[in-house]
């Protein structure tokens, strides 16, 4: 660490998270997250048509496929805004899959689907297996080749918005090694879905069957790339959860204060008492490192080496940030905290869906230590 | 003021890093003291002050003050730069640091022409040191409270009572002084007024105070009828909370506007990676233990983020929700993991961290140890870290007071 890290923050950026904010702030007040709940889909599909007019989903494609040519870097700020209003929905899915079909498709790939997938079509990833090893490469699903097309078969655990999803991105083991291929949902058969039951409830999440389905094999991304897409999708993701969490960290944060300056007990608001009012420091305190770790990540994401060191240390400071937070925030409601009605439980439940995709902060600072040690 | 091009601050930079390679001493043959509160003997003293000026001789310390008072006039980058090619070069703390950081950008900013021309220079060449009375035995975070007093006797004030912590009491020509100079007061605040107080007039003793590692770096500082001139009063009478509470800005690093240089020596985990090399565990080097990895690993983040934060700071939408937030709370995390790094490096030496410094077997000749035992000055002085909780709290959450 002889090397001094930094932040810088691009004009578009600071615009980005100018119009996230206020953005998020109006489409996803907490009465709308609750009424989300319940709902099959879990998000609102004007306000996802929203986002891609606002071009939100094409931020970090280029322009030659119809993209606007910034960066993940520019994506932090939407998605931190999102994350600190709790937004759910497959914008984070999207994203990445256009990152992975960059990196790992092939050119016709690039032409066929990024255009698509910025103009609004939504994309899922299946990625995960039942074994839940947070290692990507270790894929147990399997593609055989039959003439010119694949045969897939295995279960896929954890793929986000799959019910809602125009195509799929899924992992799948081609000749003893990991490979990608992207997928109509169309080609799925009945009953190919089944909704998992996951502790964050703004979520949906499913698990896919793959067995019988059948894809023409213009359908796997560069096998040559494949390891190198999975990796890069692998910090993708843990850079926009850093993002997710850290916004969640800031709310959940006033959340908890609000109550501690108008909750009053022994005639005193309970905020005046330092053994509630020190915990939600070392909170704040917390919260205010993993942010600067997020900018430094974003601003160093491409940064060969560095990026992915400034990665893990996000992912692995955000998560112990939303979690101490997320986990104090109910404590501290006392009773109030104890039901569904109090907010805590949504940070709560979102910090720990969060720490367990792409690798909980222990994971992250073992593969650091690997590379800084 | 014109635009600084870029060349400039490199060729600046250029010059700066040559000066320190080649005037840097880094080992006396005694140790050096890692803060300016580990000051204990006459040898470091004297080093440190020849160190002390001969950096600002060079123009590599206030840089960034007013040419008129004793500064180098330049733009505040160049002397950023010089700073961090001093922390380059590893070299020595600068020793005046209560002059340096509280009372000389306090004295800027609030004094008055006159004190400005008579106490900036000799801040900056270390001629003058500076030492703080503050807190008092029976009043330590209750600074409001203060007892000390000063009467008004003709032209002069005459002081009585007792502070204590005064770091470099024992070598200091001043004190920034808080007492109180109205015990009748409408409240407690308005009773106090701020000095810039002679040290070595009659009637002022400072006592040593032997610190926990058995070293010295403090004194108590007693006054029996100690007679100071009239215009040692810094603002008017009754304004000394408003002029105390500034000097806190400074202390804790709200406020900038300091001389550059630095007090004490940043911990640095990856000062730790050598010695979880050196340190065994099973037969292995500590470092191959996973447990020690992880706990190193987190230190780095977090040491990180600091460093971080000093860059986000200048970047306003990343602050603009609470902006206060991370000058307020550097001071608790620094000093928080300072004190835990050192703890760290300690636990990794095995049996060995029962060594202490004098024995020739113990690691680094003790320095975990005795930086470990130091660091609470810094958790303590300047506000506890349960006083800077509660300052977090109620300015940066608003949070009601406790």
């Amino acid at each position: 660490m002889s090397k001094r890290a930094t932040i810088g923050f691009s004009e578009e950026q600071a615009q980005l998270l100018e119009v996230a904010t206020t953005f998020c702030r109006d489409k996803s007040p907490v009465e709308k997250v609750r009424s989300l709940l319940s709902d099959d889909r879990g998000y609102d599909e004007a306000i996802w048509t929203e986002m891609a007019e606002l071009g939100w989903l094409a931020i970090a494609v280029p322009e030659e496929f119809g993209g606007i040519g910034l960066g993940l870097a520019e994506v932090v700020p939407v998605v931190e805004q999102m994350g600190r209003t709790l937004m759910a929905g497959p914008f984070v899915g999207t994203t990445l899959a256009a990152q992975a079909v960059l990196v790992g498709g092939t050119d016709e790939q690039k032409q066929k689907y990024l255009a698509d997938l910025c103009a609004g079509k939504k994309a899922a990833l299946a990625l995960s297996e039942p074994h839940g090893d947070w290692d990507l490469t270790h894929v147990e699903c399997k593609a055989e080749r039959a003439g010119d097309s694949l045969k897939l078969s295995g279960r896929k655990t954890f793929v986000e918005n799959a019910e809602a999803a125009d195509l799929l991105l899924v992992s799948v083991s081609l000749e003893g090694a990991p490979a990608l291929v992207i997928i109509d949902r169309g080609a799925l058969p009945d009953g190919a879905l089944r909704r998992e039951t996951v502790i964050d409830e703004t979520r949906r999440s499913y698990q896919v069957t793959l067995d019988g389905v059948e894809v023409s094999s213009a359908a796997l991304l560069d096998p040559a790339k494949s390891i190198e897409a999975l990796t890069h999708l692998d910090l993708c993701a843990s850079l926009l959860l850093s993002a997710e969490m850290c916004g969640g960290a800031a709310s959940c944060i006033d959340y908890t204060v609000d109550y501690l300056q108008t909750r009053k007990q022994f005639g005193k608001k309970i905020g005046s008492y330092q053994a509630l009012k020190h915990p939600i420091v070392d909170a704040h305190v917390g919260y205010e490192q993993a942010r600067s770790h997020l900018y430094c990540a974003a601003f160093n994401f491409t940064q060969q080496g560095e990026g992915e060191v400034a990665t893990r240390m996000a992912k692995s400071q955000a998560g112990d940030a939303l979690s101490y937070a997320a986990d104090r925030a109910i404590q501290f409601h006392g009773g109030f905290g104890f039901t569904y009605d109090c907010d805590a439980q949504l940070y709560r439940r979102r910090s720990l869906w969060c720490e367990n995709q792409h690798g909980d902060a222990a994971y992250h600072r073992s593969k650091l230590a690997g590379l800084l040690l | 003021m014109s635009e600084i091009s870029e060349q400039e601050l490199s060729e600046y930079r250029s010059e700066a890093a040559a000066w320190f390679a080649e005037n840097t001493e880094a080992e006396p043959g005694f140790m050096l003291p890692l803060t300016f509160m580990e000051v204990g003997t006459d040898q470091q003293f004297n080093f440190l002050r020849d160190w002390q000026n001969k950096v600002y001789e060079a123009g590599y310390l206030g840089a960034n003050w007013p040419k008129e008072y004793g500064g180098g006039g330049l733009d505040q980058k160049f002397q950023n730069i010089a700073t961090e090619e001093m922390a380059k070069a590893n070299g020595p703390i600068m020793l005046n640091a209560i002059g340096l950081n509280w009372a000389g950008p306090l004295i800027l900013d609030m004094g008055t022409e006159d004190e400005r021309k008579r106490y900036i220079k000799g801040i900056l060449s270390a001629e003058d040191i500076w030492c703080q009375g503050f807190s008092e035995p029976e009043n330590g975070s209750d600074l409001g409270n203060a007892q000390t007093k000063a009467v008004r006797d003709g032209d002069d004030w005459v002081l009585n009572g007792s502070k204590i912590w005064t770091t470099q009491g024992n070598f200091a020509k001043y004190m920034i002084l808080l007492a109180r100079t109205n015990p009748d007061a409408p409240n407690k605040y308005a009773g106090l007024s701020f000095f810039l107080s002679p040290m070595q007039v009659e009637g002022v003793e400072t006592v040593p105070i032997r610190k926990l590692t058995g070293e010295y770096g403090f004194t108590q500082t007693f006054f029996t009828d100690a007679r100071i001139p009239g215009d040692s009063l810094m603002g008017k009478e009754g304004e000394g909370w408003l002029v105390a509470m500034r000097t806190l800005e400074y202390e804790r690093g709200v406020k900038g506007g300091q001389p550059g240089g630095y007090v004490m020596r940043a911990s640095d985990p990856m000062e730790i990676v050598d010695l979880a090399r050196k340190a065994t565990r099973g037969g292995k080097p500590a470092l191959e233990d996973p447990v020690i990895k992880d706990k190193l690993v987190q230190l780095m983040i977090e040491a990180r983020g600091l460093q971080l934060h000093g860059k986000r700071g200048h970047i306003q939408p990343l602050v603009q929700d609470k902006p206060a937030s991370l000058a307020l709370s550097s001071k608790l995390v620094a000093t928080e993991l300072s004190r835990r790094i050192y703890e760290f490096a300690m636990t990794l030496q095995g049996q060995r961290g029962a060594y202490y410094v004098g024995e020739p077997d113990a690691y680094d000749e003790g320095l975990w140890q005795r930086g470990y035992l130091n660091s609470f000055s810094a958790t303590i002085g300047g506000g506890t870290s349960q006083i800077q909780r509660n300052i977090i709290g109620e300015h940066v959450l608003g949070l009601p007071k406790s």
